[in-house]
């Protein structure tokens, strides 16, 4: 066990955990952040997906006291009411079914967007490699094309 | 029409009799009208705490006096979208706003009885049942609207949550005739409903209502609970099918700082303040286990047809059509293999459960919370009605959530601690310990008459499942059987169950006896259809892809058409299979697909392209590996679901039929897919595949 201070959400947090237990568990156990979800534990679903500075970052599968002292966003910062337009185009576009990978899928494709303003196709599926279950992908492109529209 | 005679015993035939009773002893005036009796709750003493009886308004809807509207409906949410359609039909029927509108679902202390959500039932059954509540519930706000105001009902209307009186110019809002009491009165089974070419709110693509929710992370799933206190449960789970427990030695675990360790029989449990220390717990415990032998993928599927039960005895038509089969020169056998495959819902199996002396509460993502509450109820012997299951909106499901396993480790664990404890299952320990969509064998056997008709078809499923077995064709002699067998792996539920093996093998047939012909498959299926819905969707199909127009160099057409529960799709695949590289690509899909009535567009779009992806990787490489019941692809870098750049451009004609009852569209979509994409390679290729999943490494080595 360690003191590990954190930045989330441009909030200070001390917290009392073991340094190598993952990101995830940290954000959802211990700060109560639940929107970042568990989906694999091993980095290959996206469900966890959280930014560390501008990076988009899969939580699950990175140590708690690598990130120390580094910006990190989760849903939850990414707007106070859902207003970020990239969550503001997924309403639009009323992608979710049982949204359980959502707020991976969003974190995700705000670092995208951050980095390449107007993907094309390719450069999304070569990016978003988040999956969704329930088969949203195509909603999911279209509201990246939206939010890239406004951004 | 009289409305204040007092109820006799022989005006209360419809009125069970545990409700009569509680209506007399609350002292509530009973109104009898021509087809039902009514009975107003008036009494205070009608709480929240009275349970009223199934076919009651009051356990569907209740009006608050505040004017929102609360329905109360067993089924649940697992990313269908019925939280939003359903409350779309009670919106039509009752004539209120949908933002009025908060469903209560999958609340087994709240909600009525509900076998569970699943079969596609939720839309063609539950939804019918919530508009005759809806509409029961209008039709008495307007009789006591017309008494209270002294006017005849027929000068009446309602609109927006208001009982309208043109001549007076005034408005009764619905809250203000009922005062928040309960509305004791039985449903009128004969209300007239809204026809569904004069929707104006069902019918129209009202988006996901508490959709924002899902934007912001603030949905909370049952594994983003938490209580007061609560800790953190593990189990030890056996390495492999068919291994039983020697001996454990838990003094490791025991002794780590704020860990429990829970032992009852074979069952070993650890309890942990974070879900860390609980996973470390549990390794640090030592096990000893039995194995007994087990079977292989590589011999399942002479396994189950050895395993297979006895079937019925012949009637003569399975002697007869082998006898046409026999007879016939242009025949045809195949033999269709179908592995294991796992539902894969993102989020896993997830319980939090809290006992409150012999009371207990669990709240878990199950599709049966009625059914887990009677699981729950069996495990502690405690009566039904000591046990509430709430079931918040979940991480999907696809028929995988049936049963309650994490509810009762939860809820074992929360009793030995005596604390709240939360149990999310693993990724791993999804994929293992789960159930899985059955493996199948299959075989068809079919032959022609001279005249290219269909003379006989012979067809046996061992253990997959009968869904979708029936031969949608005209055939001379046909004798069909679904063999169950024993199932080596735990097996269940799966969106469309056997249909898709089903019609896989016989759409797969279907395209091998056109070609035998040399007739064009499409119209060797229309001409020997009779059902013409699925005539309607085929010849849709074809005209939006294009069906007979010419195709690039090494591409491929296919195309293929199924039904389930009163739900048609056909299917039409584009292939390409490029020698150099030796990759198979899917260059699009298209299908249409008729399910009556449809009361949510956009939703219902979304549920048929997911079911189409769903069907995508079953078709080409989602298969459960394992070995001596090891499961060795217990991951998702090792077990392939559809991600993005599998994703080929999808085009889906929704067929909508205002002249037929609304069906469920959660699982026929998922039947075109498989067989679409094999007889598309067949065409490009001439490679004929008889495997789900096709091409789990590639074409080339098939």
């Amino acid at each position: 066990m360690a003191t590990l201070k954190l930045t989330v959400n441009r909030k200070e947090y001390e917290v009392d955990a073991d340094p190598q237990m993952p990101l995830l568990w940290v954000l959802r156990d211990f700060i109560g952040l639940t929107g970042t979800k568990f989906g694999c534990g091993i980095a290959q679903c996206g469900a966890c997906t959280v930014h560390v500075g501008d990076a988009a970052v899969r939580s699950c599968s990175i140590p708690v006291e690598s990130v120390v002292n580094q910006p990190i966003t989760t849903i939850e910062g990414l707007s106070d009411d859902g207003s970020h337009p990239v969550q503001q185009a997924w309403e639009t576009i009323d992608v979710p079914q049982c949204g359980y990978c959502q707020a991976g899928q969003i974190m995700t494709a705000v670092a995208l967007l951050k980095q390449n303003p107007n993907p094309t196709d390719e450069d999304i599926n070569a990016s978003m490699t988040n999956i969704c279950r329930c088969g949203t992908y195509n909603r999911i492109k279209k509201a990246i094309r939206l939010a890239a529209e406004e951004v | 029409m009289d409305k204040s005679t007092t109820a006799t015993l022989e005006n209360t035939a419809t009125i069970t009799r545990r409700n009569f009773f509680r209506l007399l002893g609350g002292g509530v005036a009973v109104v009898v009208s021509q087809s039902c009796i009514y009975g107003w709750a008036d009494s205070p003493a009608v709480g929240k705490d009275l349970t009223v009886d199934d076919d009651s308004i009051a356990a569907w809807i209740h009006i608050h006096e505040d004017g929102k509207v609360s329905v109360f409906t067993g089924k649940v949410e697992v990313g269908q979208n019925i939280r939003t359609s359903l409350a779309q039909v009670v919106a039509e029927e009752l004539f209120v706003s949908i933002q009025r509108i908060t469903m209560i679902m999958g609340d087994t202390l709240m909600t009525p009885y509900d076998a569970g959500t699943f079969g596609s039932r939720s839309i063609p059954y539950m939804g019918p049942q919530l508009r005759k509540a809806a509409a029961s519930l209008r039709k008495a706000l307007l009789e006591k609207a017309a008494k209270a105001l002294k006017v005849p009902v027929e000068s009446l209307r309602t609109e927006a949550g208001e009982i309208v009186h043109d001549a007076s110019n005034s408005t009764l809002p619905y809250g203000s005739l009922t005062r928040g009491e309960k509305l004791l009165l039985p449903i009128d089974e004969e209300v007239a409903l809204i026809a569904a070419d004069s929707w104006t709110v069902a019918g129209t693509s009202v988006p996901k209502v508490n959709g924002h929710d899902f934007v912001t992370g603030k949905h909370q799933y049952t594994s983003d609970m938490a209580l007061p206190d609560m800790v953190y449960g593990k189990i030890l789970r056996a390495p492999a099918y068919g291994m039983t427990l020697v001996a454990a030695d838990i003094e490791k675990a025991r002794t780590i700082p704020g860990v429990t360790v829970v032992e009852a029989g074979d069952f070993i449990g650890v309890v942990a303040p974070d879900p860390q220390m609980a996973t470390n717990a549990l390794a640090a415990i030592s096990v000893q286990w039995d194995a007994s032998p087990q079977p292989s993928k590589a011999d399942i599927f002479s396994y189950l047809k050895e395993n297979a039960q006895q079937g019925r005895e012949d009637d003569g038509t399975q002697r007869e059509t082998r006898r046409v089969f026999d007879a016939s020169e242009n025949r045809l056998e195949h033999r269709v293999e179908v592995q294991y495959i796992a539902h894969v819902p993102l989020e896993p199996r997830a319980a939090v459960a809290q006992w409150d002396g012999s009371q207990l509460t669990v709240w878990t993502g199950t599709q049966r919370p009625f059914g887990v509450q009677e699981e729950l109820a069996g495990a502690f012997s405690v009566a039904k009605e000591q046990v509430r299951v709430i079931m918040p909106d979940t991480g999907s499901a696809y028929g995988g959530k049936h049963s309650g396993e994490a509810a009762v480790e939860a809820a074992r664990l929360a009793k030995a601690v005596g604390k709240a404890v939360k149990v999310v299952w693993t990724r791993e320990e999804e994929f293992k310990w789960a159930y899985f969509r059955p493996a199948g064998l299959i075989e068809v056997a079919a032959a022609l008459d001279s005249d290219g008709s269909i003379a006989s078809w012979e067809f046996h499923n061992y253990n997959s499942g009968n869904a979708g077995i029936d031969f949608p064709y005209r055939a001379r002699t046909k004798h069909i059987q679904y063999h169950p067998s024993r199932t080596p792996l735990k097996q269940g539920s799966y969106r469309g169950l056997a249909a898709t093996a089903n019609v896989f093998a016989i759409e797969c047939m279907m395209d091998d006896l056109a070609r035998q012909l040399r007739v064009d498959p499409l119209d060797f299926r229309l001409r020997q259809l009779t059902d013409e819905r699925m005539q309607a969707v085929l010849e849709t199909a074809a005209e939006r892809f294009g069906w007979k127009e010419a195709k690039a160099a090494g591409h491929g057409f296919g195309i293929a058409c199924g039904f389930v529960k009163n739900s048609y799709i056909a299917t039409c695949a584009e292939v390409a299979y490029d020698r150099s590289d030796e990759q198979l690509h899917v260059i699009r899909l298209v299908a249409a697909y008729d399910c009556g009535a449809i009361v949510n567009p956009k939703h219902l779009e979304n549920q048929v392209l997911g079911a189409i992806l769903q069907g995508l990787g079953g078709a080409l490489f989602e298969e459960i590996d394992f070995r001596d019941g090891r499961i060795l692809n217990p991951t998702l870098s090792s077990y392939r679901v559809p991600r993005f750049s599998d994703i080929p451009p999808l085009d889906i004609v929704l067929i909508g039929r205002k002249d037929v009852p609304s069906a469920g569209a959660g699982e026929t979509p998922i039947v075109g897919t498989a067989p679409a994409i094999r007889n598309a390679i067949a065409d490009a290729t001439g490679i004929k595949l008889h495997k789900l999943p096709m091409i789990p490494q590639g074409l080339k080595n098939n």
